[in-house]
């Protein structure tokens, strides 16, 4: 490849194509390398995407036929025992009439794919079908171009943007970021179930176009630090379970198994009954949180997106921040390029501009809610067990008073924790997430 | 509850590589040094097996999360993207 650019983007997933959007639109010439056939063919998350950033790239987004499946006006949160749970709702149509696209769900092989043919329309080049394998360094060790599994594969840009996913050989090849240990990943497989679009809106109670999403916690994870979800596309259902990784190994769970046994949830079988399994997919989760987050630029480069394993774990939030921390890596790249300076220092400006966003400013809030769900097992374990315990007792009628049946739960409850343990419980997880 | 693995796999479609992009360093050390063999358990395609008292990959079927990588207690295998194009290829995604 003998062309030269001034940016080269490795991965085109919501943080690699927001930039590329930004810089071809300013007129930098930008190339973003896709390792599968097209924009998408190798992406997975969990199926719900917020518009507010898409928005501030491509304001018409909805005009320009972005594939949006079901715009969400309903999201629930169960906490699950092996046979029983509590769910709790909150719907509201505001989120179709007036505020329809701050979030709905996307399959990402067609969402992707979209969003790559709007960075073409705006000047990128997107080129598929490619993977980098090494980035190019001059004498000084500045970063200065890629390197891609092609014949003549050199190409030389004068900054590199990685926004090549939470799983990159790469960063392990060239030490941009540290390779993730295993307790700093969930590891989630998710199966896409075919269902008729009448047969989900009567199932979800809801009408043409609108959707629900349920986050899950609970027993579902058997113990582990983990969490199930099930969104409604239009004519298909998303359903996953994630586990840490390092607890999966160390209890010797197989992911598939999991996921089985969470289809077979008394709450979850009835809403995907006689559904197609369509599609399986597994990809890792961020777990580590904001301490684990690399150093966001060196010289020639920048990271971004789950690259930089930017993730909220508590608001599964995660493409957003890619496209966020994309457009603004590009904002940092333009202003770099226009002032000669793509040395670590000159490129600051994008930890910056991070720094001063809800970005950063919300991964540092829940610094501490990783490790508060990794050192409180319960959560997974005996506590949804006992609440479900004490639920059931309370609403089973049977001519003993409720005094004494108060008595009997707190007397279960005291059996299996401590008031000591209770207290630590409330405690560490109020301050993760003050 | 035993899950067969490659009914779910049915349903992906793949463009397989003639070249395996997962390769074990030391075959010998997954036998002789390793107890736990995690492989066999956190691969969510199962590309792992243990036949005839050695593991086998089945790199065709990989969903490329990379948890085998970092999940190797000996770090013994070499791991990289299937060639650009190959490997799976999601529909919906």
């Amino acid at each position: 490849m003998r062309e030269s650019f001034d940016v080269a983007i490795v991965g085109g997933g919501p943080a690699g194509i927001s930039a590329a959007c930004v810089l071809a639109e300013k007129g930098v010439r930008t190339i973003v390398f896709e390792r599968g056939e097209y924009a998408g063919a190798k992406n997975m998350f969990g199926g719900v995407l917020y518009g507010h950033d898409l928005a501030r790239i491509i304001p018409d987004f909805a005009e320009r036929k972005c594939p949006v499946e079901r715009n969400i006006v309903e999201s629930r949160i169960w906490y699950l025992s092996r046979e029983a749970g509590f769910n709790l709702a909150y719907r509201d149509q505001a989120f179709f009439d007036q505020l329809r696209n701050n979030v709905f769900t996307v399959g990402r092989a067609k969402f992707d794919r979209w969003f790559a043919d709007q960075a073409r329309a705006r000047g990128a080049l997107v080129v598929c079908s490619t993977v980098v394998t090494d980035l190019m360094k001059d004498d000084a060790g500045k970063v200065c171009g890629v390197v891609a599994d092609r014949p003549q594969g050199e190409l030389k840009a004068r900054v590199v943007i990685l926004a090549d996913g939470i799983n990159s050989p790469l960063a392990g090849k060239t030490g941009f970021r540290p390779e993730p240990r295993p307790e700093h990943v969930a590891l989630a497989v998710k199966e896409l179930i075919d269902l008729p679009e009448e047969t989900i809106n009567a199932r979800f109670q809801v009408e043409a176009d609108h959707g629900v999403t349920t986050e899950i916690l609970g027993e579902t994870t058997r113990g582990m630090n983990g969490v199930a979800f099930l969104y409604t596309n239009r004519s298909s259902i998303s359903l996953g379970i994630g586990a840490n990784l390092a607890a999966l190994s160390q209890r010797r769970v197989r992911p598939y198994e999991l996921l089985e046994e969470f289809k077979k949830h008394p709450m979850v079988a009835p809403l995907i009954q006689d559904g197609k399994p369509r599609e399986y997919l597994a990809h890792w989760l961020a777990e580590g949180g904001y301490d684990t987050m690399p150093h966001l630029c060196g010289d020639g480069y920048v990271i971004a997106g789950d690259s930089a394993m930017m993730f909220n774990a508590l608001h599964r939030e995660g493409s957003n921040l890619a496209m966020a921390s994309g457009q603004m890596a590009a904002m940092a790249v333009y202003d770099a390029l226009n002032k000669g300076d793509v040395t670590r220092k000159g490129l600051e400006g994008y930890r910056d501009l991070l720094k001063d966003s809800y970005v950063l400013k919300d991964l540092k809030k829940y610094r501490r809610f990783p490790s508060f769900l990794d050192s409180h097992d319960e959560l997974f374990s005996t506590l949804p067990r006992l609440k479900c315990m004490a639920a059931r007792e309370m609403l089973t009628v049977n001519g003993v008073t409720k005094k004494e049946k108060q008595g009997r739960i707190w007397k279960k409850i005291r059996k299996e924790m401590s008031l000591k343990s209770l207290f630590r419980l409330v405690w560490d997880g109020w301050r993760s997430v003050r | 509850m035993t899950v067969k693995v490659e009914d779910k796999l049915f349903l992906d479609r793949f463009r397989v590589d003639e070249e395996p992009h997962l390769v074990l360093k030391d075959a010998r050390v997954c036998v002789a040094d390793c107890e736990e063999q995690p492989c066999l358990y956190i691969c969510p395609a199962g590309v792992y097996k243990l036949e005839n008292g050695r593991i086998s990959v089945g790199y065709e079927g990989c969903l490329e999360c990379g948890s085998c990588r970092i999940g190797c207690p000996h770090f013994n295998i070499e791991w990289r993207f299937p060639k650009g194009g190959y490997g799976v290829r999601h529909k919906f995604g």
